[in-house]
């Protein structure tokens, strides 16, 4: 368990080799990245065989950092941790593979990339606030530059929206968690104690604050992260940034970055202001499932088979915002299994559609892909595609099911009429899920005229390359073994939860609704 | 108090101003003695190591000057002078931040340079630049009305003459000219001010005027004081409303003195504003924790630093010359520096000086990298940057950390200063007190500040210079001096942001 951390540190030091191997040779960084996040994956691995599942957060660093503000650097890690870290060190894997074939700037792109990763392992991994923030943070900024040199389609657009939304969604959270420092500061002051960020110190003396602290400091603060999580009506940076971003970067921003929005709601905004939560569960759930339901609708009439993945996205995540709304057992034992669901999924759709099929098409028009029939031109996306698209639908035996079971049970709970919502959101992602499957896979040449010189074209498509095949094995294999077994995963999430805090937070709950 | 003048006791107050003087005498004397004979860069180097080893032993002086311990003050020379932790970081940082501007003037000149005529007499820059450096310091320590002015128009004089060191530039020129006009007017508020504070209290000591103010109570007169004293600071401070001399002369003025001007006179200006507004005003200074206290500086201090944050991060957004751009963005730096000196009251005069010091050396190293452009081609639109990284590696690179510094982005020092800034400011009572609501405004304003530092970075690093553009795709030699100065403002905003301890250790 100790060795986690080291996710961390091997990530920050990838990014720093493969910027200086890059500067010779491309194959030098591509290898180095790849090493160097195997590495950190293969740290997990050997982290996860060695874990005890309990309620408690089991500390893996803490040492003072910035003792003027009561700051330590202290990492830890629970089930809930455990689990978006081996999301993490998997997607990062698939995506160095998905991104095999970057020919400007190798280097730079995947000291990026790297960097990235290593935030989002910092905050999966952060019991201190502060320390949580930062690579919250630091998560933000290379996101803008993978997108905005190494994009696609309306790029600078694209990645100055995203940074911007998920800089202002870090500004809120920011305010909420200073204001609840400076108020559990004079608390603790008062009571003779020092300052603190730690997040289980802040979370005993919450409780001590006023009725309007919590609602506005959770206000805040979930808010801010469920910027990042997609939470509706502040999901639109979504779809614009996916689409615009390249390859890999689509892959960890809907398969990881917006775990980080749904990971801080789950780990700070909730246990931190429990009256907070307890008042709000309700505006959070019906927002989640509109979220569901208008994404979906959404999706079902994009003409870009990358904006029917991106608002796809959007919809999914709206049921971990259901679970976490929902707020029992059931409910956020499922929210957190389908952000891992989800992150292995969409990652494959984005890595489906932007490196198999627009890198060799150059297209991403649906109308242009009909005309290609390209479950024969590329028979090996079609299947990984279609695979990926079951998963998606909730189909039993992949890892959406179990994930988006788990959330409707513990919703029902709660709410009849939201769980009824979300099922029709189900609905609807099985109709887009299946429109896109046959409009862009299954469309029959010559259906359309002015597109038969592309669909001649089509037949020169380079075959998949190896890296491609072996990002999406891993991908699928994952998605089927936890659709399989579960309780691999829930016997790490569950014991997480019922930890006091979350059982504080369940039964605030209780007492509001 | 005894009558006596102890004469030791001001040589030992002024140790540093001392190694100034001598320093700028000598670099003044032996460019008159042996400058004519020698080459420009041989001239231009020996001036800045003069500077440099002058600088240092400046700060061998500060080093060596007995500090009491936090929260306690000596007072020297019949309380003219206090000595205190501020006062001793304030030293220490201006006389770095000297020096890393310093340097940035040294070294050769490549064949294809524009006019830089500013390196014809390096030993009179030198001079003036280590005058300007004495005014600094004399206002870290000043106690005393008098003194504080001396040392404010010590600087100012010399800043003035800095900015128009440019002699053929037409720019350079209005910068001065502006510069000169409205701080002379800022000096004539201020000055207006003090007499003010003098007349109704009798005294030019800071700890007594607050004595004799607490007697007294507020009155109008008090209140015209104040008013002329906030207006005056604030003209210097380039604090909106009072701001409009700032973008002309961050444009006009030559790099490296654009960047002294943004950062040491920042900080030793900031320091001195806390010092005379708490030590000196402070039973007067009104409610911070609720609305509808009693009436004081600090509502006036809260309205201009919400104008400044407003003001600078919006009309940023509208630049397209990268030096006017920054010169906006420091106007919102100022607006948050200001609501600094509001949390002094909390927190006290920490996370205003780390503020303080990390912004001035990460507009250094922006304007050094301006300065090391500026050496092949021009470099004022923001368009000029475009290739950057292919022209020059280290430039980008350093331009990259430190422009993120500025937005606050971790693990950089921005961040943490802004982090502690608002952490302190929210101490007062969270976010429902006026200091509070500032502070908010100041975290909402970070992400319009990101759009347009990201604008630059976009230019620089993103976009490439193609024929179209004016951008030059010339590779960029850098001079050593440059290197170091850049290296090492880039080393200590991202050392000081991982381990802000090192500042802060000396206030707690």
């Amino acid at each position: 368990m100790s060795l986690l951390p080291w996710t961390i540190y091997l990530s920050f030091a990838g990014a720093f080799v493969a910027l200086v191997a890059g500067a010779r040779c491309k194959c030098a960084a591509r290898v180095t990245a790849l090493v160097f996040s195997l590495a950190a994956l293969g740290v997990t691995a050997f982290a996860a065989f060695d874990f005890t599942p309990g309620p408690a957060l089991q500390t893996l660093v803490n040492v003072p950092w910035i003792p003027q503000l009561g700051v330590s650097y202290h990492l830890a890690a629970d089930g809930i941790s455990l689990t978006l870290v081996v999301l993490t060190g998997i997607a990062s894997v698939a995506g160095i593979l998905f991104s095999w074939n970057i020919e400007e700037n190798v280097g730079e792109f995947f000291a990026l990339y790297l960097a990235l990763i290593g935030g989002v392992y910092g905050v999966f991994l952060s019991a201190d606030a502060f320390v949580l923030f930062v690579f919250y943070e630091i998560a933000i900024v290379p996101k803008y530059f993978l997108i905005a040199k190494w994009g696609s389609t309306n790029r600078e657009y694209g990645a100055m929206k995203l940074v911007l939304y998920s800089f202002i969604g870090s500004a809120l959270v920011m305010a909420g968690l200073l204001w609840a420092f400076a108020s559990a500061a004079t608390i603790l002051k008062a009571n003779g104690y020092a300052p603190s960020f730690s997040l289980s110190v802040i979370a005993q003396v919450a409780a001590q604050f006023s009725h309007a602290q919590q609602l506005g400091m959770f206000a805040l603060v979930f808010t801010g992260f469920a910027v990042l999580a997609g939470m509706f009506p502040f999901h639109t940076w979504a779809p614009t940034g996916h689409v615009a971003a390249p390859t890999a970067a689509s892959m960890l921003l809907a398969g990881v970055v917006m775990k980080l929005g749904a990971y801080g709601c789950l780990r700070v905004a909730i246990p931190l202001f429990t009256e907070g939560y307890a008042a709000f569960a309700p505006v959070i759930g019906w927002l989640a499932v509109i979220g569901i339901v208008y994404a979906g609708l959404v999706a079902l009439v994009q003409e870009d088979f990358k904006f029917v993945i991106g608002y796809s996205s959007v919809s999914h995540m709206g049921f971990v915002l259901l679970g976490l709304a929902a707020g029992n057992l059931a409910s956020l034992g499922g929210a957190v299994l389908q952000m891992f669901s989800h992150g292995i999924i969409a990652g494959l759709l984005f890595a489906v559609v932007g490196r198999m099929v627009y890198e060799r098409t150059h297209t991403r028009n649906l109308a242009d892909l009909t005309a290609m029939p390209l479950h024969k031109l590329m028979p090996f996306a079609a299947v990984v595609f279609v695979l990926a698209g079951l998963a998606s639908m909730g189909m039993p035996g992949f890892s959406g099911f179990p994930a988006e079971l788990s959330i409707l049970v513990g919703a029902w709970k709660t709410s009849h009429i939201w769980t009824l919502v979300a099922a029709c959101g189900v609905l609807i992602a099985g109709a887009f899920t299946l429109k896109v499957v046959h409009v862009s896979f299954f469309g029959k040449a010559n259906v359309f005229e002015g597109s038969q010189e592309k669909a001649r074209a089509a037949h020169d498509f380079p075959p998949i390359t190896w890296p491609e095949k072996i990002g999406a094995l891993i991908l699928v294999a994952s998605m089927i073994i936890i659709g399989v077994k579960p309780g691999l995963l829930l016997n790490w999430i569950n014991p997480a939860l019922e930890s006091p805090a979350f059982q504080a937070a369940m039964n605030a709950l209780k007492g509001g609704l | 108090m005894n009558a006596t003048i102890n004469y030791a006791e001001l040589v030992y107050a002024l140790r540093p101003e001392i190694a100034l003087t001598l320093g700028l005498l000598l670099a003044l004397g032996y460019d008159m003695a042996f400058g004519r004979r020698m080459s420009d860069c041989a001239r231009r180097g020996v001036a800045v190591l003069i500077g440099i080893v002058t600088l240092a032993s400046a700060v061998f002086q500060t080093l060596h000057t007995n500090v009491p311990p936090v929260g306690h003050a000596a007072y020297w020379f019949h309380g003219a002078f206090v000595y205190d932790t501020l006062a001793h970081g304030v030293r220490l940082g201006v006389f770095g931040l000297s020096a890393l501007t310093l340097l940035l003037i040294a070294g050769s000149i490549p064949h294809s340079a524009l006019r830089t005529p500013h390196f014809k007499h390096p030993a009179e820059y030198v001079a003036i630049q280590l005058l300007a450096t004495m005014g600094f310091s004399l206002m870290a320590v000043s106690n005393n009305l008098l003194i504080a002015f001396l040392g404010f128009e010590l600087a100012s004089l010399s800043l003035y003459v800095m900015a128009g060191f440019d002699k053929t530039s037409r720019a350079s020129a209005e910068a001065s000219l502006k510069y000169f006009l409205f701080g002379g007017m800022a000096a004539a508020f201020m000055l207006f001010g003090f007499s003010l504070i003098y007349g109704m209290t009798g005294t030019i000591v800071l700890p007594e005027i607050a004595r004799a103010l607490a007697v007294q109570g507020p009155s109008p007169l008090l209140l015209v004081a104040l008013v002329m004293v906030l207006v005056g600071f604030g003209y210097k401070a380039a604090a909106a409303p009072f701001h409009q001399w700032a973008p002309d002369v961050y444009q006009g003025a030559p790099a490296p003195a654009a960047a002294l001007i943004a950062s040491a006179s920042k900080l030793a200006g900031f320091a001195f504003f806390a010092r005379l507004l708490f030590s000196g005003l402070g039973t007067v200074s009104g409610d911070a924790i609720n609305f509808g206290g009693p009436a004081g500086w600090i509502m006036a201090v809260i309205i201009i630093s919400a104008a400044s944050m407003l003001l600078g991060n919006i009309a940023a957004l509208a630049q397209t010359n990268a030096r006017r751009l920054i010169a906006y963005s420091a106007i919102a730096h100022a607006g948050i520096m200001l609501l600094g000196v509001i949390a002094v009251r909390a927190e006290g005069a920490g996370p205003l000086f780390y503020y303080a010091l990390t912004y001035g050396i990460a507009t250094i190293g922006v304007f050094g990298v301006f300065a090391a452009i500026e050496r092949t081609a021009p470099c004022q639109r923001i368009s000029d940057l475009a290739g950057l990284w292919k022209r020059s590696p280290f430039l980008a690179l350093v331009l990259f950390v430190c422009v993120l510094s500025l937005a606050g982005i971790p693990p950089l020092a921005g961040f943490f200063g802004k982090f502690y800034l608002f952490a302190a400011a929210l101490y007062l009572n969270g976010l429902m007190s006026p200091a509070g609501w500032l502070a908010f405004l100041a975290i909402a304003m970070s992400a319009v500040g990101l759009y347009y530092y990201l604008v630059i970075l976009k230019a620089a690093l993103v976009t490439n210079a193609t024929a179209g553009t004016s951008a030059s795709t010339e590779k960029i030699r850098v001079p050593l001096g440059t290197v170091i100065a850049l290296a090492t403002s880039a080393a200590l905003t991202i050392a000081l942001g991982i381990w802000p301890d090192v500042v802060l250790g000396l206030f707690k």
